[in-house]
This record gives C-alpha cells, structure tokens and sequence, in this order.
C-alpha cells in the first residue's frame, strides 16, 4: 500500500522536525566545540584567538571542578537513592487499598508539578530558614538547637529538594508498573507458603526492574542538569559547596564572561550525559521492537 | 475472621498512608496557608495553624505592585505558544512515522530521543550568544522557539506512541471503501487521535510551564515567565514569605490541577513509552 506517492509525503511531513532537531543539536553544540578551542572572553569581543586545549586544561585543573564532579555525583546518587528506594515503598503503600486512595495519590505526586524555583524558595525559607523556619521551630520544641541547613548541610539540603520534587515521579512509574503485576503469580506464591518478604524479592521486584532501569536511568539525564534550585537557594555556596558541573558552566559564562572555558565545561557534560544516554537509548529502542 | 483482618490491615494502611500523603504535601498547603497571613505572622514562632487573621491583602499586593499579572501572561503564552508550535510541527512527524514507516524510521526515532539527552549547559554559550546578536534575548518568541525544540522530542514521542495504537487495518478499509485522504483524516483518523494529542498537549503545557533553566538564563524584565520572575524573590533584601506565597501559589495553582489529571500521560510521555 506504501505507494511511491505516499513515501514521499511522509518524507515531506517528517522533514520540518527532523531539519528542526538536527539544526538545535549540530548549530550550537558545533559552536560549542568551536568555542572550547578559543580564548574567548564575552566583555571583549573581537579579541578571540586560537588556544588549543587550553579551555580543557584550565577547567579541569581548577579546584572547583573536582568540586563540581563530585557534587554532581553526590546529587544524582542522593537523589537516586531517596526517590527509587521511597518510591518502591511509595507505590507498595498507594497499591494497597485503603480508605481515601485516590486523595493520597493525589497529595503525593503533587510536588512534581511545582515549578523548581518555587519549591527552592519555599524550602529555603519557610522551611529550612534557620530562625524562622518549620523544621527549626520542631527542633527547637524538641529541645534540639535548630539547623542552619542551607548554611552547614547546603548539598544535602539541596538533595532533599530536588528529591521532593523527583519522588513523585518514581512512585507514579513504579506504581504503574506494579499495577501490571498478574495477581495469580501471587497469589500461588502465597498458597505455597511464600511471606511478604520473599514475595517482594522474588517476584514483584524482578518484575518492576523494567520500570526501576527506566527511572534510574531518566532521573539521572533531568538530574545532572539540575540548576535552579542551586541558583534560587545557596547560589552554589558557600564556596563550591554545593556547586554542580552545570551550575560551574553556567557560572563561568554568564558570571565570569569567560566564554572559552564554559564551552570547554559544556563539552564534558555532554560527555558525561551521553554515557548516561548509551544506556537509556539502549534500553527504550529495544521497547520499540517488542 | 478473615473480613477481620482484612479489615484492621485495611485500617493501617489508611492511617500509614494520610500520614505520608499529608507529610508530601505539607509543603505546598504552607505556602498556601501563609498566603493568607500578614507578613509578621508568617514568620511567627510558634507558626500559626488556622487561628490568625486570614488576609487577602498579600494577593493584592502582588499583583498591583510586581507586574504579576504580566509574568503569569508570558507564562502562559510561552506555554501554550511552544506547546501548540511543537504539536503543529510534531504530528505530521509522528503521523508519518506510524502510518508510513520506512525501515529508518526507529532510527530517526532513537536520534530524536538522543537529542533530549544533550544537557542545556552544553549548548548554553551559542545560544545565549545567539540570542543576544539576533535581538531574541528576553523575548517572548525567542523563549517560546527554545521550549518547543526541548520539547519536541518528547511530543513526537507521545504521539508516536498514540498513534500506533490506531490500527492500521481501519485506514486500509477506508481507502478501499474510495474515501479520499481528507476524508480519511477527517472522519477516521481525527477522532481516534484527538485523546493522544489533547494528552500530549497537556503534558507539555505542564513541562514548559515549569521549565527553569532557558527561562532564567535567557529572559529578564520584559519575558520572564513565573518560573524566573518568582526566583526574583530570593534576593535576600528582607523576609517577604506572605507575599512570596501569594505569588507561588497563584504560580502552581493552575498546573497543579492540571497536573493531577495527567498522571497517566505523564507516566508515557516521561519514560518515552518505556512505561504505560
């Protein structure tokens, strides 16, 4: 039925987003590139000049970029952990019934649709805030000497934020998974003996392993570019403390003018985000032969 | 005896379950609630519950004194403009790929996806510089142009996804029966698809709506969405809370409720159809 006619018109409705994507992905990130090699500062313009690998080699050597690295790690790992191990138990709790399920679903994957920026602040200060702030006034009711969060624990306290934010979004996927579960399997399992914990091993978590991959691997490509909560709240600090490899490019750009350096920054991020990606892609393309 | 306990079992996971339901969402019901308090009792200690003097004077506030209701419309036009623009240009694709597939098509896919994996900081320079020698920069059209390629990947996607749920057998019958290709669209494929493209749309208007990096570092007075002008209020120039949560609130209010009937489209659209 795919006649010469039609191929060509589904080449022709196929081309303005490939020509699109193609465009957005070659034009800046060849720029980039271009960029990298130069010593090229934004409140000079006209005096770029070849420098080689000089961008790489400034980069990497600065102490803020093994700062940086490690931040990054530590955000996705933390992250990671909280929302895929909560999640599990999350979805576990909501697949459950129980009187006012759909409420509480509704109450708990609502902090994914709060924009970053104001659930920073929020947190920052309504919660966080070292006087004035709800967890400080629990500690202190407790007979606790309150926290100063942002200040002493400032990657940890940016953890918890982001993580606030990614739970809802493992739960929903693990729950939609779980909810594909056949229920015979379990219930045989059960006739022959088998107790919640070993039912949980050995049949419902090799079953959401699917979902659990898709979560790791998806929340690590959002999370490596994770900025705003870092910019409304610590700003990085203090120090490098909390400054990530995204919030260093973003800073050598927009902050220290040097155009050079951040381009050389970019590159290693698109380094580092497409192993993440080899993955991922890997993953999903065998989905789409099934 | 087994109602029994299936009763009481029944009861814990309903006292376990409002507890940490309540727990996730304490957050955002203290914006709300101290959206409705004046400044002084917002940062009080011991914090107030429900007995203070419910105020709307910070919603007034907000929107005579800080161009709110300017923000709030760029928000909306950057949402709904890249979402509409990125469905204009997203279905024929995702048609085209469901209906005609070549044996590159699943390729052209994976390459599409490949591009929602490049991180924004890699691209940050060139495009910023970009849009600072063509004039784009603070603008809205500049903004609703980057939002909708970001997006495009994942509208594809979605609509790929839906798309190839429709058989194929029923267009067949059709061209058989002599319907003409508007025709086919018209009265076969347009009904079938409108669920999956409304769903995509929705998912989408929540992703750009919420969307921080670009809108920060490319807007500033005149485009800023909600998301960069409420970053606005971190600059540590005295405690505002009762006006910050005026103006969060009335910023995640409209996608919240969004939000919550997109839970399915969301699970799809976020994993790329890996989950349904």
């Amino acid at each position: 039925m795919a006649t010469l006619h039609t191929r060509h018109t589904a080449r022709l409705m196929l081309s303005p987003a490939v020509i699109m994507l193609l465009a957005w992905m070659l034009i800046p990130l060849g720029m980039t590139l271009y960029f990298s090699l130069l010593r090229y500062n934004l409140l000079m313009p006209g005096t770029e000049t070849f420098d080689g690998l000089e961008n790489y080699v400034y980069f990497v050597t600065d102490p803020a970029f093994g700062a940086a690295i490690a931040n990054t790690l530590l955000l996705v790992g933390g992250t990671l952990l909280i929302t895929v191990v909560g999640g599990t138990f999350l979805a576990i709790l909501l697949d459950q019934p129980f009187f006012g399920q759909g409420i509480v679903r509704l109450l708990t994957i609502s902090p994914f649709f709060i924009m970053p920026t104001v659930s920073a602040l929020v947190w920052k200060n309504m919660l966080m805030h070292p006087a004035n702030g709800v967890f400080a006034w629990l500690a202190t009711s407790l007979g606790f000497q309150p926290i100063d969060w942002l200040a002493d624990a400032p990657l940890f306290s940016i953890i918890l934020i982001v993580s606030w934010g990614w739970l809802p979004f493992a739960t929903l996927i693990i729950l939609t998974a779980l909810q594909s579960l056949d229920s015979e399997q379990k219930e045989a399992a059960e006739i022959d003996g088998a107790g919640p914990v070993s039912i949980f091993f050995f049949i419902t978590l090799p079953h959401l392993s699917r979902a659990l991959t898709v979560v790791v691997l998806i929340e690590t490509i959002f999370l490596l570019s994770v900025f705003a909560e870092i910019l409304v709240t610590t700003n990085g600090g203090p120090g490098t403390a909390s400054t990530n490899l995204t919030f260093l490019v973003f800073a050598q750009a927009l902050l220290n003018y040097d155009a050079g350096a951040a381009a050389a920054g970019g590159i290693i991020a698109v380094i580092l985000a497409n192993i993440v990606a080899v993955f991922l892609i890997r993953m999903i393309g065998k989905n789409l032969e099934a | 005896m087994a109602r029994a306990v299936t009763t009481q079992r029944k009861l814990v996971f309903t006292a376990i379950g409002w507890l940490i339901g309540i727990l996730l969402f304490f957050p955002i019901f203290w914006t709300i609630l101290t959206s409705f308090k004046t400044e002084s009792e917002a940062i009080a200690t011991p914090p107030s519950l429900l007995f203070f003097d419910w105020t709307l004077e910070n919603y007034i506030e907000v929107n005579t004194r800080s161009d709110y209701l300017k923000h709030a419309l760029n928000s909306v036009i950057i949402a709904f403009g890249s979402s509409l623009l990125g469905l204009l240009i997203a279905i024929p694709a995702a048609w085209s790929m469901a209906f005609s597939p070549s044996r590159h098509t699943k390729n052209v896919l994976m390459w599409m996806l490949s591009t929602k994996m490049l991180p924004p900081v890699g691209v940050l320079v060139p495009i910023y510089l970009l849009f600072r020698n063509t004039g784009l920069l603070d603008t809205l059209v500049g903004l609703v142009i980057v939002l909708m390629l970001i997006n495009l990947p994942i509208i594809i996607w979605m609509l790929y996804t839906y798309f190839r749920e429709i058989p194929g057998d029923i267009l067949e019958a059709a061209r058989m029966d002599g319907a003409s290709l508007s025709r086919e669209i018209v009265y076969i494929l347009a009904p079938m698809a409108t669920p999956g493209i409304a769903s995509t749309l929705l998912l989408n208007i929540i992703l750009a709506w919420n969307e921080a990096f670009w809108s920060l570092n490319l807007t500033a007075a005149d485009a800023a969405p909600l998301t960069a002008f409420i970053a606005s209020y971190s600059s540590p120039e005295g405690l505002f809370w009762a006006k910050l949560s005026a103006a969060s609130t009335l910023a995640i209010a409209p996608i919240l409720v969004l939000g919550w009937f997109s839970q399915k489209q969301l699970v799809r659209g976020l994993t790329f159809g890996a989950v349904k």
